[in-house]
């Protein structure tokens, strides 16, 4: 099939597009077709200037969200579209919370298959075939969609492609609306909090300390976000000590968690497990320190140290302190 | 308040997962475990069945070979009772078809509130819960941290990136919970005992209104072609702590310049 349409999910904070949009509008613009970008919300206008620049030619911003989950409303916005011939070919949508809910959203509501945690992205003669990286990272499984049905609908893990500008016009803002949804769109949101978090977010920071069970105690996670903060990363979390309940799920590095993509990554107390492996595997240098030298975190860290996290984080961050 | 909980039955995550090589599906032969993922969504419905007075706490899974053995897991918990979809001719379902499996199923129960993880631990697509909220025409509250039941309605502190938001929405309504946010109970002797004699209700697609090429590898429309050896990392330098490794880690990140 080929694509002359493609529509890359545009989210936005504080006015500005999220670095993920920034990916896709990237690697969307290499695909010889129309590049357009969808979002939402009030304000969203203000980040047409950035999205031109990063390659879409125009911005369609649904204007009805108003307090709703966007999930509903955005899937709704784009099914609207596609039904009066207006839609994409393709669907680029960041691995978001909100874009999941969107995406899901749209597949259900148009009966459409959709392919998620894609890792990587190529055009072939047969149309776009998805990378996903599985069992740890250690294999790429590869995926197209077999019907021709369109919009091919595919959802992106941070940091697959690297955001370049290209230098292009603001892209022209469009508005869309979703119209009356019923009853699914019930869900509004009635506030929001903001969780202070100091320094960078933990999918675009260029360090990140990660802790997992070797800490041995929740209180000992203080010393990751000390040291994050020293070396003005993001602190991160191994499945096992969200589960336990120690930090959020949005702190978590791994396969059912964020993708990490940092100069440097610490992996403190973790012992490796596939399903932390998928998700920093791809930093460009690591760190590791973990009591157990048959761990397999060390099978990919650049520097290991076989020790206990506690006694050794402790000197790291007071001779840190001390160069300070 | 009725409660539904999808309960997801996968190949025990410390075992290496293996594909078939003919369908380059997981393979699922091998005996199942209830998903650790959904011991927080067990935990979350029994308390918030208990909370609003009592009312029925279903679990739904599909599953190969009629297996039972992670639902037990949660009967042990204190659901009280199952619906197991088992058929062959669901092998190599997507997401979407299993959306519309546990849909037509969930219709049964009636609930008034289903419950999911955010995603399984074994396929991890994580778009099924929001699926079957559109097909069964529901609102979903996703990322769950925390739920309360407020008469008709329910009151969820819902992740975000920033923070989080405080999200209402009548019921029914399908809500997904992040790991963590609740402390699994552990099964007791009595109720592992119970376990095994509370019912477990099967079903096939025929019973379910759906037609057979809507799921299974046909109902897809997706294909995994290819699985190639991903470019592996070479192991660097592995230091004993002896008291000053930390200095190793301090010239490291000073050769990257990051100190």
């Amino acid at each position: 099939m080929s694509i002359s349409k493609i529509w890359v999910l545009a989210e936005t904070a504080d006015s500005k597009p999220t670095s993920i949009t920034l990916e896709l509008l990237t690697f969307a613009r290499g695909l010889n077709a129309t590049v357009e970008a969808i979002g939402w919300g009030e304000g969203a206008e203000s980040a047409a200037a950035e999205i031109g620049n990063f390659g879409a030619t125009a911005f369609n911003v649904v204007t009805d969200v108003n307090d709703s989950l966007p999930g509903v409303p955005v899937a709704g916005a784009i099914a609207n579209a596609v039904s009066s011939g207006n839609g994409p070919d393709l669907l680029l949508i960041g691995a978001t919370y909100d874009g999941r809910d969107i995406a899901a959203r749209l597949s259900a509501k148009l009966n459409l298959p959709v392919l998620t945690n894609v890792t990587g992205l190529e055009q072939s003669g047969e149309g776009i075939i998805a990378h996903h990286s599985i069992f740890g990272g250690t294999q790429i499984a590869k995926t197209k969609f077999t019907t021709d049905s369109t919009p091919q609908i595919f959802v992106v893990r941070a940091k697959t492609f690297t955001a370049e500008a290209a230098g292009g016009a603001a892209a022209t803002v469009n508005t869309l609306t979703a119209g009356d949804l019923g009853a699914v769109n019930a869900a509004k949101i009635v506030s929001r909090h903001v969780e202070e978090r100091s320094g960078p977010k933990l999918d675009e920071a260029d360090v990140v300390v990660s802790g997992g069970r070797g800490l041995s105690d929740k209180a000992n996670y203080s010393l990751i976000e000390e040291l994050a903060k020293l070396l003005k990363g993001a602190p991160g979390a191994s499945r096992a000590i969200v589960d336990a309940g120690w930090v959020p799920y949005s702190y978590q590095v791994g396969q059912t968690g964020k993708t990490v993509k940092p100069t440097v990554y610490l992996a403190c107390g973790i012992s490796g497990a596939t399903q932390h492996l998928v998700g920093m595997k791809n930093a460009k240098n690591i760190i590791a320190i973990n009591k157990d030298p048959e761990a397999p975190i060390f099978s990919v860290a650049d520097l290991g140290i076989v020790g206990d996290a506690q006694k050794v984080l402790p000197k790291l961050i007071e001779e840190l302190k001390a160069r300070a | 308040m009725n409660v539904v909980i999808c309960v997801k039955q996968i190949p025990d995550p410390a075992a290496p997962g293996e594909l078939d090589p003919n369908t380059n599906n997981l393979k699922r032969d091998s005996k199942l475990i209830m998903d650790d993922s959904d011991s927080y969504g067990v935990e979350m419905g029994l308390q918030l069945a208990e909370s609003s007075g009592g009312g029925e706490v279903t679990l739904v899974s599909m599953a190969p070979n009629s297996e039972t053995s992670g639902l037990r897991t949660a009967l042990a918990m204190g659901a009280g009772k199952a619906l197991l979809i088992s058929d062959e001719a669901l092998a190599g379902s997507d997401a979407l078809s299993t959306a519309k499996v546990l849909a037509a199923t969930i219709k049964k129960a009636q609930p008034d509130l289903i419950i999911a993880a955010t995603e399984s631990s074994d396929g991890y697509t994580g778009t099924t819960p929001v699926q079957l909220a559109e097909i069964l025409g529901l609102p979903a509250v996703t990322f769950a941290k925390k739920i309360s039941v407020e008469g008709s309605s329910i009151k969820v502190e819902r992740q975000t990136e920033a923070g989080y938001d405080e999200v209402s929405c009548p019921l029914p309504a399908v809500v997904t919970v992040t790991a963590g946010v609740v402390e699994p109970r552990y099964p007791n002797f009595k109720g592992i005992m119970a376990a095994k004699s509370k019912p477990v209700e099967e079903f096939k697609v025929s019973d379910l209104g759906l037609s057979a090429d809507e799921v299974g590898n046909t109902g897809a429309r997706q294909v995994v072609f290819e699985v190639i050896a991903a470019e592996a990392r070479q192991a660097g330098e592995k230091i004993v702590d002896e008291g000053e490794a930390h200095k190793d880690i301090i010239s490291f990140l000073e050769k990257l310049k990051l100190i």
